[in-house]
Formats: C-alpha cells, sequence, structure tokens
C-alpha cells in the first residue's frame, strides 16, 4: 500500500479510486479531521490558528500571502509524507472551494519537485475522455506496491 | 489513539441505476455497528468508529461498486462551522465542488465497468482550437 497524494487535494473521484485500486488517499479531508478535532480549534468558522501561516514559512516565503501559508501548513506535510502522485491539469472546481491559484501552483510544483512516482492527467469532458482518465489511473496505481512498506 | 479521536465521517456518493440512497441506509440500518446515517441529496453520510464505518462502506458498495463513490469527510454532520441549519441556509461550503464531481460520476462509473471487461480504451479526438487567421476571416466577414 502506497501513500498516494491526490490533486485536486479533495477531490471524491482521485480519492476513491485510490482507494479502490489497495492504496491509500493522502486528501484534504482527512488533515481538516484532525485539524478540528484539535483542542483550541473550536471557533467557527476559523479552522486553523495563528500557528499555521507560521509553519506554512517551511513551504512558502514570508511575502507570499497568510492564506498560501496556512494552506501550505496542511498541504505541505501531505506532500511530504506522499510516496506517489496523482495530479489532474484543468479541473475546473480546482479553483473556488479549493481556495486560491497560488496555493494550488505551489503545491502542483512541490509534488513535481519530488522524486516520486507522479501521473498528471487532463480533467475529462467527455466519455472517452473519462475513460482514458480512468485507465491511466488505474494503471498508474496498479504500477504501485501493494505491500506496506517495513 | 483514543475512541474520540477514531470517529470519523464518510460520504457516499450513488451515482446508481439500482441503487437509492435509501437502499444504502437500510443497509446500514441492518448492520449491528453503532453507527449513524444521515441521507442526503446525493447519497448518505456514514458517522462512527473508523472499524465499523469502513466496513458498513464496503457493503454499501458492494451493492454497484462500480457506480458507488466514497470519501472521507472532515466534519461530521451538523458541525457548526459546515451544517447550513445554523448558518441561514444557502449550499454548506463544499457542496458546489462535490455537485461538479457528481455530473461526472456516471462517465467515471461507465469507464470503470469497461476497465472490469477489459475493453479497449477509445481514441479521443480533442477538437482543435480555432486558427487566429481563420477567426479574423470571420470576424471581417461579418463586418
Amino acid at each position: 500500500m502506497v501513500k498516494v497524494i491526490i490533486y485536486p487535494i479533495n477531490s471524491l473521484i482521485l480519492s476513491d479510486l485510490v482507494e479502490r485500486f489497495g492504496h491509500k488517499p493522502l486528501a484534504m479531508m482527512e488533515k481538516i479531521k484532525e485539524k478540528i478535532n484539535t483542542v483550541g480549534v473550536d471557533s467557527p468558522p476559523l479552522n486553523i490558528t495563528s500557528e499555521e501561516p507560521k509553519m506554512g514559512l517551511k513551504y512558502a516565503a514570508v511575502e507570499v500571502p497568510a492564506g498560501v501559508r496556512g494552506r501550505m501548513a496542511i498541504v505541505g506535510p501531505m506532500i511530504d509524507e506522499a510516496e506517489a502522485a496523482i495530479i489532474v491539469n484543468d479541473a475546473s472546481m480546482a479553483f473556488g472551494c479549493m481556495g486560491c491559484a497560488r496555493t494550488n501552483e505551489l503545491t502542483k510544483y512541490l509534488i513535481r519537485q519530488r522524486d516520486i512516482p507522479i501521473l498528471e492527467v487532463d480533467y475529462p469532458r467527455s466519455e472517452e475522455e473519462g475513460m482514458d482518465f480512468v485507465y491511466k489511473i488505474a494503471n498508474f496505481l496498479k504500477s504501485l506496491p501493494l505491500e506496506e512498506k517495513q | 489513539m483514543n475512541n474520540e479521536e477514531d470517529i470519523i465521517t464518510k460520504i457516499v456518493v450513488i451515482s446508481s441505476d439500482s441503487v437509492l440512497p435509501i437502499d444504502a441506509a437500510m443497509k446500514v440500518y441492518e448492520s449491528e455497528n453503532s453507527i449513524t446515517i444521515k441521507e442526503t441529496c446525493f447519497g448518505t453520510m456514514v458517522t462512527g468508529p473508523r472499524a465499523s464505518v469502513n466496513r458498513v462502506v464496503e457493503e454499501i458498495r458492494a451493492m454497484d461498486k462500480n457506480h458507488i463513490f466514497v470519501k472521507e469527510r472532515g466534519f461530521s454532520p451538523g458541525d457548526e462551522r459546515r451544517c447550513r441549519a445554523v448558518r441561514g441556509g444557502g449550499p454548506r461550503p463544499g457542496f458546489h465542488y462535490l455537485r461538479e464531481e457528481v455530473q461526472m460520476l456516471p462517465i467515471i462509473g461507465k469507464a470503470l465497468d469497461a476497465y472490469d471487461r477489459h475493453i479497449p480504451p477509445a481514441e479521443i479526438h480533442h477538437k482543435e482550437k480555432i486558427d487566429v487567421s481563420k477567426l479574423k476571416d470571420i470576424i471581417e466577414s461579418n463586418l
């Protein structure tokens, strides 16, 4: 079983496909769960504390907006932890609820810098593209080792 | 890890012609696990201890494995930071994202069916972008 980081980082389709083929998806949802269950982060709607932008300094420079650093405080450790990655380009919903384009660019950049197996595919818009999308992801996930790393 | 930390929520999105959200809910009610379920417009949300939720979700998925999709959710159902009951209505944060992906699920489900049957992928024909000179011609012809 390999820890696979997915981009968009809260994608239902990618998270499901990774789990379906026997690997562990590294997705935003789990990290958010850890975060919101932490004592001290209980002031809705804020889910982060002032510590996060400081932690984000490991991944983004100080002149980068605090929002990017705050997000990177959660996404950055996931990238460090990843043993493989699936990046979906041109996903229209990657902008909006997910936050900002700067974080997305930085996330993709940092994933590409890692020396891990990476699959990059385009978001499907038709049935043929959907088939190609699933086949590529399935073949990539099947090529990863299923045994637990010691 | 104590019990409180180990409570998880999974979103089960049903994009099946043969399974309804109520069927999934019934599956949970039949199980003896101590979990709660909430039906939503796209499927169900299952909350409970990690092992029980994973077991039940696998049972639900087995009902139509290529057309039922699952992902974990950070917030539990009814959490004040997300639940629209206390936020004055409107879609909850993250709903639009999920809706966008849900529209794609029939295609993904079909592709998974084809993958299981070892059908080779069809050739993709990308629509070519219009040439600048051609676009200029069109603009000028309308003047």
